[in-house]
C-alpha cells in the first residue's frame, strides 16, 4: 500500500486529470460502518478554514447502539487470550503504518502544521499500538501477584478489564491522541465507545478502517463522530457504561458530567492535559482495570 | 425452575441439645459513662449532641458520646492539615511504621476488651468479635506498618507521595475493622485523617484513639469524630480535605461521587453487594452448608459482601436445601456475650425494620420463607436466621442488599446459567464457587464480575489480600499492596 500511494504521488499529471473518488466518512458500530440513524452530518473544516467533508453527526441513539455493540463484544475480547490481544494490536501497527502517508496528509489537513511533523505524529501513534501490544500479556504479572494470607488459603489478585469504557478523545490531536487514549482501554480487555474530536474527526473515521482490517472483533472499538457536547451526558449517564474518560471534554465541563457518571458508580478519568509525544507509562492503563482475588484452601 | 420442598425431616426437628451459659463477661469492656470525640491529639466533648449508644441485644444504654458538630469537623482537618505539612509527611517511612506498629501490639494486648466492647455496641457474637474482628484489625495494622518503609517497592513509582489529609467515613458492621481497613494504609503512606465512626457503634473507634494518644502518635495525624450523616457530609464537603474513603451503602456512596464531581479530591468506595454463592452438583455438600451459612448468618448477614444468593444447582437443589435447614435448627441465636452463640443480635432498629420490609417483600411476590425453631428475646433487635425458596430473579430478595440473616435461593441448570444470574446485579462485590472440579472452579472465578472470589470458602478476610468491588459495589482497593494506592499521589 505504501509503494502504491508513494507512485501516486511520484505521477500527479496523470491524477489531475482523473476525477477522485471522495470518500462518505460514516460512523463505525458494532464492525459496520453505519451513517448515523438520525440522517445528519455537520461540515468539517481544515486548520485553514477550506471545507474537507461532511462527517456524520452521531444521534443519542446513535450512540446506544454502540454501547450495546460493545457490551456485545464484551465477553470475547475480555476473554481472549492477552497473547491474542497483543497480537490484534500490533496487527492495528502494521495496518496503520501500511497507510502512513494517508494518515499524515489527513493529520496535516485537520490539525495544520508541516507535512513532516504530521507524519511525525503518525509514527509516534503507530509506535503507540507498539507500545500497549507489548503490555496485553505483561500487565496482570507487573500488578497481580499471589497474597499471603495468614492460614491454609492459596489467594491471588489479578487485574481484570472494567467493561464498557468511554472515551472522549481529545480535541487538540486527531489521531495521535486518539490512538493514546485508546490503546490502553483495548488493551487489557475493555472494549470502548469513541467520541472522536469534534472538529477534526477525519483521522478517527479513517482509523476506523483500520481497526476494521486488524482482525479487531467488531464492537470491540466503536468509534462515533458528532458533537462532544451533544454526546457526552448520555455517554456518562449510560447504565452499562463502566467507565469514561473524559479527557476530550473542557475542565469546566467534566463536573456535570462526572455527576451523571455517579448514577451508576462509574469509574472516571478525567486526567490533566498531556503531551502526546511523552512517554505514555502505565496510569491510562491502570485507569480502566478492577482487581480480582481470588481465593482457596489449601488441603488434602 | 424446581421449587424444592422443605424437608418434613427440618420442620419438625427441635433442638436436640440445651446449652448451659457461657457467658463472656461484660466488665472487661471497660464501659465509661461517657466518651469523646479525639481531636488533635486530645479527647473533649463534641459541640453536637450528647447521644446515647444502646447495645442492641437489650436497648439498654451503654454510654453517652458527646458527638462532633460542625465546627469539631473544621478543627479536625484544621489539625489533620497541621500534622501533615508538620511533623507526619516529612517523617521517615520507617518511624511512622513504628507508630503503626505500636498501635497493632495495643490492640492485641487489649484484644479481649475491645472484643467484649464491640460485641455490646454492634450487637455482634463474641465468638466472632474475639475471633475475626479484633485480630485481623490488628493484622492490618501490623501489616501496613511494614509498608511504611517500602513504598518505593510498590509499583507507584520512585517515591511515591501522601495524598494529604483524609476523610474517612465507616459503616456500623465492623466498627474497629472497618477503622484499621482505613486508618493503618493511610497512615503508612503518610497520610494524616479524620474519621467518623457509623453513629450507632462509635465506641470502638473512640478506643481505638485513646490506642492512639497512647501510642503517643503526634496531634492531629488521627482525630476521631462520632456523628451522623451530617457530619460525615461536613466531611465530605470539606475544602481541605484531599481525599475521601467511604465504605457503606451504594446509595450513600452515589451521593459522594457527585458531591465530589468537579473537585480535585480523590475518592475510593466499598458498597453493597448481592453476592452469588453457587453450589454445584459435584460439590461436598456438608462443606458447602458450612460455606452458606458463613456467608449469610456471619455477622447477622450485615456484611455488604455476604453470600445472600444462593445459587444451587437444580439436581442436588433439594438435598441441599434439606441439609441447610438441618443445619440451620443447630444454629444458636442469642445473647451476643454467650461465647457459644452463632447469630446475635441486629444492629438497630432501623436496619430491623429494614429487614423486615425486605422479607415482607418477598413473602408478597410469592416466595416461601422458612426459619428454623428459635426463641428470640423479648427486648433488642432480633430477626430469625430466614431462607427463602422458590425465589425468581426478579424478586426484591434477589435484587437488593437486605443486609441482614436473609438467604434467596435460586437455582441453575448450567454453569452458563449460573454465570448469566450471577453477574446479573448492578453489584460486584464477590461471589462463591463450590464444586470440586478445579477447571471449574478457574472458569467461573474468570467468569464472575465481582472483585473478590471465594472458591469452596466464603467470607475470608486478610490484610494481604485486596478486597473491594466492580460495578456498583465500588471502586479502589483495600488490603495489599493494591490497598497503598488509594492513599498514594503517583
Amino acid at each position: 500500500m505504501t509503494t502504491k500511494s508513494k507512485s501516486t504521488k511520484a505521477k500527479p499529471a496523470p491524477a489531475d486529470d482523473r476525477l477522485r473518488v471522495r470518500k462518505t466518512y460514516k460512523l463505525y458500530i458494532g464492525g459496520a460502518f453505519p451513517r448515523s440513524e438520525s440522517g445528519r452530518s455537520y461540515p468539517v473544516h481544515s486548520a485553514s478554514g477550506d471545507l474537507l467533508a461532511h462527517a456524520a453527526q452521531a444521534s443519542r441513539k446513535d450512540l446506544r447502539d454502540a454501547v450495546v455493540a460493545a457490551r456485545k463484544a464484551f465477553a470475547a475480547w475480555s476473554g481472549a487470550t492477552a497473547y491474542n490481544r497483543g497480537q490484534v494490536l500490533y496487527r492495528v501497527a502494521e495496518m496503520l503504518d501500511g497507510r502512513r502517508e494517508q494518515f499524515a496528509a489527513e493529520v496535516a489537513e485537520s490539525e495544520g502544521g508541516s507535512p513532516a511533523a504530521a507524519l511525525a505524529q503518525v509514527d509516534a501513534a503507530i509506535d503507540r499500538w507498539v507500545y500497549y501490544a507489548g503490555w496485553s500479556d505483561k500487565y496482570a504479572q507487573v500488578v497481580g501477584g499471589t497474597n499471603p494470607v495468614a492460614g491454609p488459603y492459596f489467594s491471588f489478585s489479578l487485574p481484570e478489564p472494567t467493561g464498557v469504557v468511554g472515551v472522549v478523545a481529545p480535541q487538540d490531536s486527531s489521531l495521535l491522541g486518539l490512538v493514546s487514549v485508546l490503546a490502553p482501554v483495548v488493551a487489557l480487555g475493555n472494549t470502548a465507545v469513541v467520541i472522536a474530536a469534534e472538529e477534526r474527526p477525519l483521522p478517527a473515521a479513517s482509523f476506523a478502517e483500520v481497526l476494521a482490517t486488524s482482525d479487531l472483533p467488531g464492537g470491540v472499538v466503536n468509534l462515533l463522530t458528532g458533537f462532544t457536547a451533544e454526546l457526552t451526558p448520555w455517554l456518562a449517564g449510560h447504565r452499562d457504561v463502566n467507565a469514561v474518560d473524559l479527557t476530550g471534554v473542557a475542565v469546566p465541563d467534566r463536573k456535570a458530567l462526572q455527576i451523571k457518571a455517579a448514577d451508576n458508580v462509574k469509574r472516571v478519568y478525567a486526567p490533566a492535559a498531556a503531551d502526546w509525544s511523552a512517554d505514555p507509562g502505565i496510569s491510562r492503563l491502570g485507569a480502566f482495570v478492577e482487581t480480582k482475588t481470588v481465593w482457596h484452601p489449601i488441603g488434602v | 425452575m424446581a421449587k424444592p420442598v422443605l424437608s418434613a425431616r427440618a420442620k419438625n426437628q427441635k433442638h436436640s441439645f440445651e446449652y448451659a451459659p457461657a457467658p463472656e463477661s461484660r466488665d472487661i469492656a471497660r464501659l465509661k459513662p461517657s466518651y469523646q470525640i479525639f481531636v488533635d491529639g486530645k479527647f473533649r466533648d463534641g459541640s453536637g449532641e450528647a447521644v446515647k449508644t444502646i447495645n442492641p441485644a437489650d436497648e439498654q444504654p451503654l454510654a453517652e458520646v458527646a458527638e462532633a458538630g460542625p465546627a469539631d469537623v473544621n478543627d479536625a482537618v484544621a489539625a489533620a492539615r497541621r500534622a501533615f505539612d508538620g511533623p507526619w509527611s516529612k517523617m521517615p517511612g520507617k518511624e511512622r511504621g513504628k507508630y503503626l506498629f505500636r498501635i497493632a501490639r495495643a490492640i492485641q494486648e487489649r484484644g479481649r476488651e475491645l472484643a467484649v466492647l464491640e460485641s455490646l455496641d454492634n450487637g455482634k457474637p463474641i465468638r466472632e468479635a474475639r475471633d475475626v474482628d479484633v485480630p485481623v484489625a490488628a493484622a492490618h495494622f501490623f501489616y501496613y506498618a511494614g509498608w511504611a518503609d517500602k513504598l518505593g517497592y510498590g509499583g507507584f513509582g520512585p517515591d511515591p507521595r501522601p495524598i494529604g489529609v483524609a476523610g474517612q467515613i465507616i459503616p456500623w458492621n465492623f466498627p474497629l475493622l472497618m477503622a484499621a481497613w482505613k486508618i493503618a494504609p493511610a497512615l503508612a503512606c503518610g497520610n494524616t485523617v479524620v474519621l467518623k465512626p457509623a453513629e450507632t457503634t462509635p465506641l470502638s473507634a473512640l478506643v481505638l484513639a485513646e490506642i492512639i494518644a497512647e501510642a503517643d502518635l503526634p496531634p492531629g495525624v488521627v482525630n476521631i469524630l462520632a456523628g451522623g450523616p451530617a457530619i460525615g457530609q461536613a466531611l465530605v464537603e470539606h475544602d481541605d480535605i484531599d481525599k475521601i474513603a467511604f465504605t457503606g451503602s451504594t446509595d450513600v456512596g452515589k451521593i459522594i461521587q457527585r458531591t465530589l464531581a468537579g473537585t480535585p479530591k480523590r475518592l475510593s468506595l466499598e458498597l453493597g453487594g448481592k453476592a452469588a454463592n453457587i453450589v454445584f452438583e459435584d460439590a461436598p455438600i456438608d462443606q458447602a452448608v458450612e460455606g452458606i451459612v458463613n456467608g449469610i448468618f456471619f455477622n447477622q448477614g450485615q456484611v455488604c459482601c455476604a453470600g445472600s444468593r444462593l445459587l444451587v444447582q437444580e439436581s442436588v437443589a433439594d438435598e441441599l436445601i434439606a441439609s441447610l435447614q438441618r443445619r440451620l435448627t443447630t444454629l444458636r441465636v442469642g445473647d451476643p456475650l454467650d461465647k457459644n452463640t452463632d447469630v446475635g443480635a441486629i444492629n438497630s432498629a432501623a436496619q430491623l425494620a429494614r429487614i423486615r420490609e425486605l422479607t415482607d417483600s418477598g413473602v408478597d411476590e410469592g416466595a416461601t420463607r422458612w426459619s428454623p425453631p428459635c426463641e428470640l428475646p423479648e427486648r433488642g433487635f432480633w430477626f430469625a436466621p430466614t431462607v427463602f425458596t422458590g425465589v425468581s430473579p426478579a424478586h426484591r430478595i434477589a435484587r437488593e442488599e437486605i443486609f441482614g440473616p436473609v438467604l434467596s435461593v435460586l437455582t441453575f441448570r448450567t454453569p452458563a446459567e449460573a454465570v448469566e444470574k450471577a453477574n446479573n446485579t448492578p453489584y460486584g462485590l464477590s461471589a462463591g464457587v463450590w464444586t470440586e472440579k478445579g477447571s471449574r472452579i478457574l472458569s467461573m472465578a474468570a467468569q464472575l464480575r465481582a472483585g473478590v472470589v471465594w472458591a469452596n470458602t466464603f467470607n475470608r478476610f486478610d490484610p494481604s489480600a485486596p478486597f473491594g468491588g466492580y460495578k456498583e459495589s465500588g471502586f479502589g482497593r483495600e488490603g495489599g499492596r493494591h490497598g497503598l494506592e488509594a492513599y498514594l499521589d503517583h
